[in-house]
């Protein structure tokens, strides 16, 4: 990859993209380009191939039939499995963490495969879905502030040995497992189940993915004066006693 | 009861049964003091108290009436409205015009049309099945199936598919937006069916086939499933500009006063309602021109000596519809978003909207949630101006008539504050 320039692959937007994920890959462009990086977005749909090349990969999350088809497609067309084993970053949200662990449940009620790029698998949670704001401290080896999101979620992820989890929740019910672990992380490879979208609401995780991408510590100062006051905002409203 | 468009008369009461009378004047009673303690127009908690008597109560007041339900994500008040004008030219209508479209609402409308010959009925869209087994319509109008809401509501997908269950063995005509493929799956089970090409700007609820998952194509304003063959139907109806097409391929201008391309689709669907009971489409549209505000939607108001018009816009669809009607730049805009219950709690969507679309207009966010606004604007690359209050807004806003546009519950406290 050239120094200035960045390809951000959003992965099939037809199918994973339910509710405001187009966030996601608008925050890192935006954050990308405040740096004076050349950014290409590259939006896949499910029937065309995904590119092995990309720098940062974006899921989404899905209905729980479009999660199947996504699946099925993704595992047959193994661009983001062979992306991934190049060192690519993966980041992605609800459904599309899911797909990126070993199983889950689909809408059929059957354990569907999933792709492996993460040691997780996910059940069908008995009591209610997860539902409203989240707070979480990061794994404190990210260096992140913490994060904040919306869940929205009945499955219930477990973590194997290959895996840490992404943060442990102060509030708000995260991987569902009742350990208070929220998503799973291993070397570049991501998931989480917070919308808002999650990019929207902890941009110095957008910063992450584009410092790993370009594989530097530290990136240009960029302002951060509304994406801050939507956090104090939001973390307020969520430790607010009810 | 309120939340009629008639006058509440005891003509028909006379020949309700026995348990049905009691009922809906237990539900007067109940919604007269719900009105009296300042709680709205009590047609809500009357059509429950009603409803608790005599749970058959919507089926008898039905019984009487020749019913149009409507139902969509978008435009399903408005549509109601310009249905009700359209049949008032073939007797009286009864209307739940205010926009109470759960099953108490219902009942609390059509208890108050005691004369009327048809009553037109929005309803939820979670309700419809219910609604359409109580009261027997004649006729179905479905208009458009699109996120909303999904932190409460089903998957999009779902509703059509609870639709297409609970609508397949109805008598009624379904009138259903071709252009829409979630509409039209939800439809094509039906026995008869009534299409319309009221086209569809809001396309990302579906890429995927409702049938068999593929990959839907969209040529155009076509559009069709290449693995299992489910395509666009021959519309009977269509809008084709600012005209519309009927079966016979004859084309009637529409002259609204209400704006917008999506106020032109629910014309259109409207005039296909309307030729149901032999209305022409000629003398619906004409009725239709006296429509001018929906329940304050469009309503252009005075405030602070400035003339501010109010523009209800829920979710993604509704966004992208909104734009497209609004005053060009340098017209000032105002965005007003909350996220209370009715809204809706997450407001994740607001990035599926292409605020991109307000560039050369100076915008003011204000609201509940005008953060989440601001990062969503900023991102855009937008101007922008965060306020308090609409005053502030107001006083802010360079000369020429605002534009506020606004989701449910800031929608509300618009009205409020406008009226003083």
């Amino acid at each position: 990859m050239s120094e200035s320039s960045l390809r951000v692959v959003w992965v099939y937007p037809d199918l994973l993209s339910t509710y405001g994920d187009r966030g996601n890959a608008l925050v890192v462009e935006r954050r990308a380009r405040q740096r004076h990086l050349n950014v290409t977005r590259i939006d896949v749909r499910s029937d065309q191939a995904v590119p092995t090349s990309g720098d940062i990969y974006l899921i989404g999350g899905g209905e729980d039939r479009p999660q199947r088809l996504a699946a099925e497609r993704l595992r047959n067309d193994s661009g983001l499995v062979r992306a991934a084993e190049n060192g690519a970053i993966i980041f992605g949200v609800c459904a599309g963490f899911q797909i990126m662990g070993r199983e889950f449940i689909n809408d059929l009620g059957e354990r569907e495969p999933g792709l492996g790029l993460l040691d997780v698998w996910t059940t069908r949670g008995e009591g209610d879905r997860c539902v409203g704001d989240v707070l979480a401290d990061v794994d404190p080896r990210l260096g992140l502030p913490q994060l904040t999101g919306f869940e929205n979620h009945q499955g219930v992820t477990h973590l194997g040995q290959g895996v840490s989890p992404l943060a442990t929740v102060v509030a708000g019910r995260g991987n569902g497992t009742g350990d208070g672990t929220e998503g799973a992380w291993r070397d570049t490879v991501f998931g989480t189940y917070l919308h808002g979208p999650v990019l929207a609401r902890n941009p110095a995780v957008a910063d992450m993915l584009i410092k790993l991408a370009l594989d530097v510590n530290a990136l240009p100062p960029a302002d951060t004066t509304w994406y801050d006051a939507l956090r104090a905002e939001r973390i307020a409203a969520t430790t607010r006693p009810a | 009861m309120a939340g009629t468009e008639s006058e509440p008369t005891g003509a028909r009461d006379a020949s309700l049964p026995a348990r049905a009378k009691i009922a809906v004047t237990a539900g007067r009673v109940a919604a007269a003091v719900s009105r009296k303690a300042g709680r709205g127009s009590g047609s809500v908690i009357g059509g429950k108290v009603a409803l608790r008597l005599d749970p058959d109560l919507l089926a008898t007041l039905a019984d009487h009436l020749d019913v149009v339900l409507v139902s969509a994500t978008n435009g399903k008040t408005t549509t109601t409205r310009l249905i009700a004008e359209a049949l008032r030219a073939a007797g009286p209508v009864v209307s739940n015009a205010l926009g109470a479209n759960m099953p108490a609402g219902i009942t609390s409308a059509l208890a108050g049309g005691s004369d009327a010959r048809f009553g037109v009925i929005e309803v939820d869209e979670k309700y419809l099945a219910g609604v359409a087994r109580d009261t027997r319509p004649k006729a179905i109008a479905l208009l458009n199936l699109s996120r909303d809401q999904l932190d409460r509501a089903a998957e999009t997908r779902m509703m059509a598919e609870k639709w297409r269950e609970g609508l397949q063995n109805t008598e009624a005509v379904v009138i259903a937006n071709a252009d829409d493929p979630l509409v039209t799956w939800a439809a094509s089970s039906c026995k008869k069916v009534v299409w319309v090409a009221a086209g569809q700007a809001w396309k990302e609820d579906a890429w995927s086939c409702p049938a068999c998952g593929g990959v839907m194509q969209r040529p155009g304003d076509d559009w069709f499933c290449q693995e299992c063959g489910f395509r666009r139907p021959n519309p009977h109806w269509a809008l084709q500009g600012t005209h519309v097409i009927d079966p016979q391929r004859g084309a009637w201008p529409i002259q609204l006063q209400l704006p917008g391309r999506a106020n032109l689709a629910n014309a259109t669907s409207s005039a296909a309602v309307a030729a149901v009971f032999g209305v022409s489409p000629q003398v619906a549209l004409e009725r239709m021109r006296s429509v001018t505000a929906v329940a304050g939607r469009y309503d252009v108001v005075q405030y602070q000596g400035r003339d501010i018009r109010l523009l209800l816009a829920k979710n993604p669809a509704g966004w992208l519809e909104t734009f497209s009607l609004i005053d060009g730049p340098p017209a000032p805009v105002i965005l007003s978003v909350n996220a209370l219950d009715a809204d809706g709690t997450d407001t994740s969507w607001l990035w599926d909207v292409d605020y991109e679309r307000l560039a050369g207009h100076p915008v003011f966010v204000m609201g509940q949630r005008k953060l989440d606004l601001a990062v969503r604007l900023e991102v855009a690359g937008l101007q922008f101006h965060v306020v308090d209050t609409l005053e502030q807004a107001v006083r802010m806003a360079p000369p020429g008539r605002i534009e506020a546009i606004a989701n449910y519950t800031a929608f509300q406290q618009l009205r409020k504050v406008v009226a003083g």
